[in-house]
């Protein structure tokens, strides 16, 4: 049960956050971590898929579109529609809306402008296999540093999402109220970052891996890693325990 | 063979912030009467093949799946043989 997880990060040309999403996974939270190429075809057995931040493809079409086509994105869709754990950043949350993995799209900052800086998230759902450390209604302190991350999707959709608290972060101010003031890209309902309704794929544009280690002061970021980590720990202890003859009533409470 | 040449436009009902920014330049420059700018892009290729038809559906296919996101784009286009 003290088994490491162990999380892949996609490495395509132009990422440029792989390596601090790798250093979070390997260095800080101790966990086990391989780097997958996007030539590639193989998952290597990997417990969580990470598609990281950067400009895959140079950003080219659209962000996130040729990605999309590369050989490891056939294996982490298949990943994910058999229940596998896959969080996008940034870059990486465009790649799973273009793959059609999550709903809407990003499109260009209302301001036209690339805006990195420290911002304030709202955890709005933290019965999540992304946030179970975190308190329902917590103001996380994260960076965001992108150019095209103004969620966009139809009305329908947007109810749909609101319906199933699958909207998990929202750009807030400190004591988490959501305002127009805090919404540094022009994002629809403030949205920063949404889960798909099976609940195992989260995209975010804010940066988890780059609020991770205490010498940066922020350390925020680690509690997204933390919750995948638990949510793997919880199933583990639980096919423990059912392989040793226990059944668990209720298993972890309804936290997944 | 056949030329297509593809035009991919923001939707409608989706803000372009981009076309505003030109919108506000134009407005600068002191040309009164140009208003309501869009930005879009365009694409061109040849496809293989003599049969008009496959060569529409070709380009259909490829604006559909791969140059046009549907949730924020409208695509046009039209072909000729070379």
């Amino acid at each position: 049960m003290n088994e490491s997880v162990k999380f892949g990060v996609v490495v395509f040309p132009g990422s440029n956050c792989d390596h601090d999403a790798y250093y979070a996974c390997k260095k800080i939270m101790h966990q086990d971590a391989v780097f997958l190429w996007h030539k590639d075809a193989d998952l290597q057995d990997v417990d969580a898929v990470i598609l990281p931040g950067g400009f895959s493809y140079g950003d080219y079409l659209r962000c996130g579109a040729i990605a999309r086509f590369s050989p490891i994105m056939k294996e982490v869709i298949r990943f994910a529609n058999d229940g596998g754990a896959v969080i996008g950043i940034c870059n990486g949350f465009q790649i799973l809306v273009e793959a059609g993995l999550l709903p809407g799209v990003l499109l260009r900052n209302a301001s036209l402008r690339f805006v990195c800086k420290y911002v304030y998230l709202k955890v709005e759902n933290a019965d999540t296999r992304f946030t179970n450390v975190c308190r329902p209604g917590e103001v996380l302190a994260i960076p965001i540093a992108h150019g095209d991350g103004n969620y966009f999707t139809d009305p329908e959709t947007l109810a749909a999402l609101e319906a199933n608290r699958q909207v998990v972060f929202r750009y807030s101010d400190i004591d988490g109220r959501i305002t127009d003031e805090a919404n540094p890209n022009g994002s629809m309902a403030n949205i920063a970052g949404i889960i798909n309704e099976a609940g195992n794929v989260l995209g975010m544009m804010p940066h988890p891996e780059r609020a991770v280690d205490p010498l940066l002061r922020h350390t925020d970021g680690q509690k997204i890693f933390q919750s995948i980590i638990n949510s793997f720990v919880s199933t583990r202890t639980r096919q423990a325990l059912e392989a040793a003859g226990h059944t668990l009533i209720a298993a972890e409470g309804g936290r997944r | 063979m056949f030329l297509s040449k593809v035009r991919i436009t923001l939707r409608k009902s989706i803000l372009d912030p981009q076309g505003k920014a030109v919108e506000h330049a134009v407005s600068a420059l002191g040309v009164k009467s140009v208003h309501d700018v869009r930005m879009g892009k365009y694409i061109e290729f040849m496809v293989d093949g003599d049969s008009e038809t496959e060569a529409k559906r070709a380009t259909e296919e490829v604006c559909k799946k791969l140059l046009a996101n549907p949730v924020m784009e409208d695509y046009q286009f039209e072909i000729q043989k070379v």
